[in-house]
């Protein structure tokens, strides 16, 4: 068995497979942190692995990235087996942005940069990483006068300046406010166009459809579902939500009447319905409020989104904000 | 710098290492002020003056006064007249260092523990006999010197380069590499294609560096002001405080090499360096402890360190007079650092 894995795993070398895991599998005690994960990343792709803090993207990313050793399973990455020869030579093909790293603090970004460009045989130069990543006017700065912004794109610089084939991006724009956050993107946009390969984990949901080709969703070390942004979204049935508040409430069963209307769940009067098209559901809607003399308290609609392709299967929330 | 060879990994690393130093202003404090202030403080409690002189205290009474003259002939006694019980206090607080009972027969009370005391007896019963007109019977001519590198000061100048080189070779090994590892930096490092030992070997290159003015304040500092020779070659002391250096930035990364916290580190440290400021003789000379513990207390690296400090220093010994120094700090060095790589944790 084992064999024949590792012939597959041969063949595919340089078939424009990034990352490849087979049954991948690690518990801590009785948390199952990466549950007999299966996943194939091809070259030249962003995929995104988007779930709830604690549902093992991390577990899972460290484990390909060779930080962490699995129970069990396959990893292969750019047709690499951690272990099975030099992993320190393969280092210089890959480049990862860790959850929460802090560099250090007396040292300025560009200091910085040369420390991390000097452990690679090839690499981009200072000064382009610099310029890319908007870092011209901190050059000079030590890293702990940094905003949180600068400090996560000096990170990010810190994984590009050694012009990686494949990134690896443990939650990039976590705790950043929502302009810090663009200008990571378009960093990684940046590379994207380079034709880098990148695997991300996030729990935002706007990041995993902004940025990802494909995307996993991932809860208690499994995936519920892997498809492009808009393959999940369609996944629901309908592609707009309205969300409506009803003083009184209404019984559910007259809602999922509604043309057009795919599902419906709700709580405490709040209702939440999948729908094909508001243009269609909205009239009916509130035909139905005024026929049955209710008042609506609030009304919003919306496109759907991944939060509402993670609720459908998790039926929670991605995180509490 | 259009270059596209960048510098060799650990010259970066090194540079790193010492532009973090060297922005940590209580590092400067700790490793060239600090030691200064103290060399300066006991330089002044242990300065160079004539020997104390003894106190003996007279009981008041009919032929007290005419002791307490010849007494007073002696030019290392001090006797005054006090009243039995006050003379009792005295003694025993020990503000006077013997009472002379006078009568016909003088009777001398004094503490035989205390050398001061027995010393104050011998002079006393000399100075009383000479007083009543005995005849000395050997001619003996006093030559007094004072031996350059006799002093306190000069014993315990290179103890202080000892504390140090201890000092920072510990706490600046280890508290960087708890503080790396606590801020997630050991892994993000670990997953670059950096020589792990790259890393740890620019702790010990940084070392060095800094050890050059670090020794060289405290050698420049004792000569300049207290007048403290150095009577051994330059390069011995180079060489004996670049092993000791070395053979702490070891321990160092020892103690920080499984620590999860800077608290656990401390901890470490203070367990491991406590002991040996007080038992190295960096302070006071170990000999002062029973005879049974002279071994264990030689076989200390701080103890090794500051004996070898002190042959070069005060004595002018050539290095293969201290190998058993040597040995025990290049052990203690390997040991350490050895086992220290094997068990390290990255993350």
């Amino acid at each position: 068995m084992q064999k024949a894995v590792e012939k597959a795993g041969a063949d595919k070398a340089g078939s424009g497979i990034a990352v490849r895991c087979h049954k991948l599998k690690k518990y801590y005690g009785p948390v199952k942190a990466v549950d007999e994960v299966e996943l194939l990343v091809r070259e030249g792709e962003c995929f995104g692995l988007l779930g709830p803090n604690g549902a093992g993207k991390t577990s899972l990313v460290e484990i390909i990235e060779g930080l962490t050793r699995p129970d069990n399973g396959v990893v292969e990455v750019l047709g690499y087996r951690w272990g099975t020869g030099d992993d320190r030579a393969f280092r210089e093909r890959i480049a990862v942005q860790l959850q929460e790293t802090q560099l250090a603090d007396k040292l300025t970004v560009e200091e910085t940069l040369r420390l991390f460009r000097s452990f690679f045989r090839r690499g981009r130069s200072v000064d382009e990483v610099i310029l890319a990543a908007e870092l011209s006017e901190k050059r000079r700065e030590k890293v702990f006068k940094l905003s949180g912004g600068t400090r996560q794109r000096l990170a990010l610089a810190c994984a590009l300046v050694s012009d990686p084939e494949l990134l690896f991006l443990d939650e990039p724009t976590t705790g950043l406010d929502p302009q810090a956050r663009y200008r990571v993107w378009e960093l990684v946009d940046d590379f994207k166009r380079r034709k880098g390969t990148i695997m991300l984990t996030t729990h935002y949901m706007e990041e995993a459809a902004r940025l990802c080709d494909r995307v996993a969703i991932m809860d208690h070390g499994k995936f519920l579902a892997l498809g492009s942004p808009r393959e999940l979204v369609e996944s629901l049935g309908g592609r707009e939500i309205i969300e409506v508040n009803i003083q009184g409430g209404l019984d559910e069963g007259m809602l999922r009447a509604l043309a057009g209307v795919k599902s419906v769940s709700g709580k405490n009067r709040g209702y939440t319905l999948k729908v094909v098209s508001i243009d269609e559901t909205l009239p009916a809607l509130l035909e139905l409020v005024e026929r049955q003399r209710v008042k609506i308290v609030k009304l919003v609609t919306r496109p759907a989104t991944l939060e509402d392709v993670f609720m459908a299967l998790a039926g929670g929330r991605l995180h509490e904000e | 710098m259009k270059n596209d060879q960048p510098p060799h990994p650990l010259f970066e690393l090194t540079l790193a290492r010492i532009r973090e130093t060297l922005r940590e202003p209580e590092v400067i404090f700790w490793v060239f002020v600090f030691p200064v202030l103290l060399a300066i403080a006991l330089g002044i409690a242990f300065r160079e003056k004539p020997a104390d002189r003894l106190r003996i205290a007279v009981e008041g009474g009919k032929a007290a006064e005419q002791t307490a003259r010849l007494l007073a002939q002696s030019p290392n006694l001090e006797p005054g007249i006090f009243s039995p019980e006050q003379a009792f206090q005295e003694l025993r607080a020990g503000k006077v260092d013997m009472i002379v009972k006078p009568g016909a027969e003088l009777v001398f009370i004094y503490d035989p523990t205390r050398s001061q005391s027995e010393l104050a007896r011998l002079i006393a019963r000399d100075a009383i006999e000479r007083g009543l007109g005995r005849q000395d019977l050997a001619a003996i001519k006093d030559e007094e010197v004072t031996a350059p590198g006799a002093r306190y000061i000069d014993f315990f100048l290179p103890g202080l380069i000892g504390m140090n080189l201890m000092g920072s070779g510990m706490w600046g090994v280890g508290f960087a590499v708890v503080l790396a590892r606590t801020r997630k930096l050991l892994k993000r490092l670990a997953a670059t294609p950096m020589r792990r030992s790259h890393y740890l070997l620019a702790f010990m290159l940084s070392r060095m560096i800094f050890l050059i003015p670090e020794v060289a304040a405290l050698v420049i500092f004792g000569w300049v002001v207290f007048g403290v020779k150095v009577f051994g070659s330059l390069m011995d002391l180079a060489v004996v405080s670049g092993l000791g250096s070395l053979t702490f930035s070891g321990l160092g990364l020892l103690v920080a090499s499984r620590s999860k916290t800077i608290e656990a580190a401390s901890g470490w440290m203070n367990f491991i360096m406590m002991p040996m400021y007080v038992l190295s003789g960096a302070f006071f000379s170990y000999d002062r402890f029973p005879k049974i513990f002279i071994p264990f207390i030689r076989a200390l690296p701080l103890t090794a360190l500051n004996d070898a400090l002190r042959a070069v220093m005060n004595q002018g010994k050539p290095l293969a007079g201290s190998w058993l120094e040597l040995g025990v700090l290049l052990a203690w060095g390997l040991v350490s650092f050895g086992v220290a790589l094997k068990i390290f944790r990255w993350q």
